[in-house]
């Protein structure tokens, strides 16, 4: 057998406890009220349009996105603007939103086809492509949540060669895309189809790790039965599993050798990283007219009875979710919206699901607490897991001292947050977050100089 | 709504199961065939020797840690006193008397480790820091070695007789022992029926532990190796020059505390560098200097203090050697 | 033997000349000339190098009071720790006006101690402030609330802040704080101000930073500002330096005559003062029933 690819520094392989891989996507029970957040994505806040007491249709745009970096968001489902109140976001802080009580009759805005058949001719061009993401309200669902329209604006002068399409999951608990490659690969060959049209590039690599072997040889078949294509090949890269392969510049490496230059972006090597989720969602907006108005979220954890994977209206609160699956088990202390590795520790349940969020995990008592934090016995394990190829101890002990001219020179901007370096402490120094806290300060750091 | 205290942190939300006390028990069971071999070579006596130290370095970190400096650490469950008083005992002949292991149990943990901060802030390697005191303190009795013989496997006394150990062999005899080919052979250095510190034994039950450390991913591999091919390099060119003065590098690998050193102390994760690379060369270095103190040096052995040299350089080290960055090209 | 001697002492003569000559060369090749007042100046100030006069150090303060002395001014410039008594003793050598300041000292304007504001989650992740306030919103659910994590007591120097073990929010010392805004940095919410001290300490202080609605805050702490207003009526008719700005209400405490009038109609305990405040004057209807009392004045003193 030959050695499937990855990337090439560091990595860690935590438990994967996909729980919910072999469950299909079920619809969620529409709830009641949606609380649909202006600002679901990196950049600006959307400008709300409707007042309060407006009855909306779904997919009707409720939000102007304001500003080049910012995303259009429309009603998930019909209804009746309640009031635009402001929400707890997962972190507890409030972030404005518009609620909507949902209607009995849910009648779509026209021009949107609801009808279940792929539409699989291509007849945009690539701005207009780009011009009906912008419109759709994308955003990478991935968890990045940056404005997709904005990404797949290639500069003048700058060029690109690959497309590469994140099918990798490599997050544990999490089986959204895993599920979508299964069910709703013809979609995703006529979304990665139009992205690459949207690029004008001939090449597309799905990369998907290899415990999906299913998704890997379904997407493979489907490939085959659906092409020759017009815009080029697309390729399935089976890779070697290791976290954080989900990471952009890992994904690329792994992909294509390519060593995104710190502090440089993806386009700088020729390529354009795109979600699974996502490029499904651009084949919606494209073809059929549907912005960004449900995702797929994994509801899942040891305690849980049934782990499931929903398609969920953007603005569901996560206690409607959890209502789906008969309640929060017993001994869960924490639940954990997004990824165990990445996502953010919830401080309420009222929370609404945004364009970005994967998954609401269950962690039961006996792993909800961080162990007691010792000495650090400079056993290494942080820098042999960290991917950037940092040194996340000396980049601890330069936050407490406060050392900020020494933590922006070893690097810490190039930190991807990935979580391998206090996943792998024995001593569960809280790594990440004096990095974090080192990021953030250097930021403003630079602010302040320019 | 009834909803649980919810905990709340910063991602990861996961962690891995390895702590501290798996390291350092997993270097514990590491370091038993080692036991086995010097109990089955120099008999009871060597597994008492071991015992005491062990419980001498425990109740000394203990001691300070919970009733001098008052902080929470848990000497006994973390298990690394229990690792440095296997690896001092491993280090001195089985006739110690037993309140001289005590005194250097004392001194690895009181002075070499807890005085400068405890677990994890130690410059030096605890156990080499004890046997070098022990060596300057108490010189006869540290180099009075018993010689092996599995007929005395439960008997008490052991300071009737001592002799010779490989490499007192080679430094003192010089040319004539080697040309008279009275020197042990590579299947006894190896298996271990040679004179010796406890843990020298053999250099098979050490590469067995060593090898159980590599597969549980506590030790890199270029570790050892590399202490080890500069011992060998060094030794090696010695014999090339000279056959008939100087034993051939096969030898030395075998003989003394190399094999013990070269995976135990080497490896140690708090005296070493943090960077494969910055392990390469503190390494490497160290198996240079370990020959030449064999060779050109006054003691015959220098496995111990050509590593503690090498600790000194560890900042050094650090600050130099980094692991390689992702986005600033170069190869990994 | 005498060969020796004199070999040795030629030698290491050489060798002490040698020396002695490239130590004059670099002693005067990089002297700096400094203005001797300089020093002299900084004997005069407090020698804590706090940084509260906004420059670095003891010795800056010195530097920049000599070139202030010499455009003929040093009123702009203040030692806010020395006070007073230092300005004096400084316009004094110079011959100059100084500028007179009141004395100040730092408070903490949040009053959510664990029984005015229950904690609904569990904070996990490194004790300090500045990594929980990135972690979220506080263990109360107060956004803008204290997490008694101590951030402000490692930055103080002076040993002036220590959190209360009952309340589990920082106590300011006034007697040690130097009012040098160390704490007033650290604090990642922002919550410590340096205040003038009042006269005998009497000082009125808004005990809470809460830009929330009412009903929202109030939700969290019961010891919340909500912006009712009853504070800025009863002020206006006396000195008019309560203003309402986002949801909170704000003491100039340039205006404040520590009347203590306020205090006692606020219905939610959130105006806390450094002495026993007067009932509440009868006039017009009296305030909404006054929430159950919280040890809440913890974060004044």
């Amino acid at each position: 057998m030959s050695r499937l690819p990855t990337f090439a520094i560091g990595g860690i392989h935590p438990p994967e406890n996909k729980i919910t891989a072999e469950r299909p996507i079920e619809a969620l029970p529409p709830p009641a009220q949606l609380f649909v957040s202006v600002s679901q994505h990196i950049g600006k806040p959307a400008e709300p349009l409707v007042e309060r007491g407006a009855a909306v249709r779904a997919g009707q745009l409720i939000a102007r996105a304001s500003g080049f970096v910012s995303a259009n968001v429309h009603a998930p489902m019909a209804g009746t603007v309640k009031k635009i109140d402001s929400v707890p976001d997962a972190s507890g802080y409030r972030r404005p939103a518009i609620v909507i009580d949902v209607a009995g009759d849910q009648e779509w805005e026209s021009g949107i086809d609801t009808s279940p058949e792929l539409a699989a001719d291509i007849t945009a061009d690539g701005p207009g492509i780009v011009e009906a993401i912008a419109t759709g309200g994308i955003v990478g669902a991935g968890g990045a949540t940056f404005p997709t329209a904005v990404k797949f604006s290639i500069p003048e002068g700058r060029s690109v060669d690959t497309l590469i399409v994140n099918g990798v999951e490599c997050e544990p608990y999490l089986t959204a895309d895993h599920r979508l490659m299964l069910e709703e690969a013809p979609q995703l060959i006529v979304g990665t189809r139009l992205l690459m049209r949207a690029l004008g590039v001939n090449r597309a690599i799905v990369g998907v790790e290899n415990n999906k072997p299913d998704a890997i040889a379904h997407l493979s078949t489907t490939l085959e039965e659906a092409g020759p294509f017009p815009e080029g090949r697309i390729e399935v890269a089976a890779l070697k599993v290791k976290y954080p392969q989900g990471g952009e510049k890992q994904l690329i490496q792994a992909l294509t050798g390519r060593e995104v230059p710190s502090g440089k972006l993806p386009l700088d090597v020729g390529c354009v990283v795109s979600n699974v989720s996502t490029a499904i969602a651009v084949y919606h907006a494209v073809q059929k007219g549907r912005p960004f108005v449900e995702r797929i979220v994994t509801v899942t954890g040891k305690g849980l009875r049934e782990g499931r994977n929903f398609r969920v209206p953007i603005g569901t609160s996560v206690q409607a979710l959890i209502d789906a699956v008969g309640g929060v088990p017993d001994g869960t202390a924490k639940v954990v919206f997004g990824g165990p590795m990445t996502g953010k520790a919830l401080t309420g349940f009222t929370v609404p699901i945004t364009k970005g969020s994967g998954g609401v995990i269950f962690v039961d008592e006996s792993e909800a607490n961080r162990g007691h934090v010792r000495g650090c016995i400079r056993c290494s394990r942080c820098v042999t897991a960290c991917p950037m190829g940092l040194e996340p101890y000396l980049l601890e002990k330069l936050v407490n001292a406060g050392m900020w001219d020494q933590v922006e020179r070893e690097g810490v901007l190039d930190c991807i947050e990935c979580g391998a370096c206090s996943f792998s402490c024995p001593s569960n120094r809280p790594l990440l977050d004096l990095i974090r806290l080192g990021k953030a300060e250097t930021m403003a750091r630079r602010r302040a100089r320019s | 709504m009834t909803q649980p205290t919810l905990v709340v942190s910063l991602p990861p939300h996961e962690a891995s199961r390895v702590s501290v006390a798996t390291i350092m028990w997993s270097v514990v069971i590491a370091l038993i065939p080692a036991l086995i071999a010097g109990f089955l070579t120099f008999g009871i006596r060597s597994l008492v020797v071991t015992l005491v130290a062990v419980a001498a370095c425990v109740v000394t970190e203990h001691f300070v840690a919970r009733v001098l400096l008052r902080v929470e650490t848990t000497p006994v469950s973390d298990g690394s006193a229990v690792v440095t008083g296997m690896l001092l005992a491993f280090n001195v002949p089985a006739g110690i008397p037993l309140w001289q292991i005590i005194v250097g149990s004392v001194v690895a943990i009181g002075v070499a480790k807890m005085a400068f901060g405890g677990i994890g802030n130690n410059p030096f390697n605890p156990a080499l820091i004890g046997r070098a005191f022990m060596l300057a303190s108490f010189p006869v009795d540290m180099t009075t070695w018993p010689t092996p013989g599995a007929a005395r496997l439960f008997s008490w006394s052991v300071d009737a007789v001592t002799g010779p150990t490989p490499l007192s062999l080679v430094k003192e005899g010089g040319a004539d022992v080697i040309a008279s080919g009275s020197l042990p052979g590579y299947w006894d250095l190896f298996v271990g029926t040679i004179g010796g510190c406890i843990g020298e034994a053999s250099a098979l039950a050490v590469l067995i532990g060593g090898v159980f450390l590599l597969a549980r991913g506590f030790i890199v591999w270029q570790a050892p190796i590399f202490y080890l091919l500069g011992l060998a390099g060094v030794t090696g060119v010695f014999w090339l020059v000279d056959p008939a003065a100087y034993a051939d590098p096969l030898y030395h690998l075998l003989a003394g505390g190399a094999m013990l050193g070269a995976w135990f102390m080497v490896t140690d994760m708090t005296t070493s560098p943090m960077s494969t690379k910055g392990k390469v060369v503190f390494a490497f270095a160290g198996g240079v200097l370990a020959a030449v103190i064999r060779l050109v040096g006054g003691f015959p052995e220098g496995v111990s203090y050509s590593i503690l040299i090498m600790n000194a350089f560890v900042p050094v080290i650090d600050r130099h050697l980094k692991p390689r960055k992702f986005g600033y090209g170069g190869r990994s | 033997m005498t060969a020796i001697v004199l070999y040795s002492m030629l030698t290491l003569g050489a060798v002490a000349a040698v020396f002695a000559t490239i130590l004059y060369a670099i002693a005067r090749r990089f002297a700096v000339e400094e203005d001797p007042r300089v020093a002299e100046v900084e004997e005069l100030l407090p020698g804590i190098n706090c940084g509260a006069c906004g420059f670095p150090g003891c010795s800056g303060m010195a530097a920049a009071l000599v070139g202030a002395a010499d455009e003929g001014d040093i009123s702009t410039l203040f030692c806010p720790p020395g006070g007073n008594e230092t300005m004096t003793t400084v316009g004094f050598y110079f011959g100059l006006e100084v500028r007179e300041g009141a004395p100040t000292t730092a408070v903490v304007r949040c009053g959510g101690s664990v029984g005015a504001a229950p904690h609904k989650v569990r904070y996990d992740g490194h004790t300090t402030c500045a990594v929980a306030h990135a972690t979220h919103a506080g263990e109360s659910g107060c956004p803008f609330g204290c997490f008694g994590l101590g951030d402000c007591v490692d930055a103080c120097d002076f040993d002036a802040i220590r959190i209360n073990g009952e309340t589990g929010l920082p106590e300011v010392d006034p007697e040690r704080c130097t009012s040098c805004g160390a704490c007033v940095t650290a604090c990642p919410r922002n919550l410590i101000a340096v205040v003038p001290r009042g006269r005998r300490d009497r000082r009125v202080v808004v005990n809470c930073r809460n830009c929330e609605s009412g009903a929202i805050a109030k939700k969290n702490c019961s010891v919340a500002c909500i912006a009712c207003g009853q504070c800025k009526r009863v002020c206006d008719d006396i000195v008019q330096a309560i203003t309402i700005d986002a949801n909170l209400a704000t003491i100039d405490p340039e205006k404040c005559i520590s009347c203590g009038q306020c205090v006692g109609v606020c219905p939610t305990n959130a105006i806390v003062a450094g002495f026993k405040p007067p009932p509440p004057k009868p006039r017009k209807k009296p305030a909404a029933p006054a929430a159950p009392a919280a040890p809440a004045k913890g974060g004044a003193q």
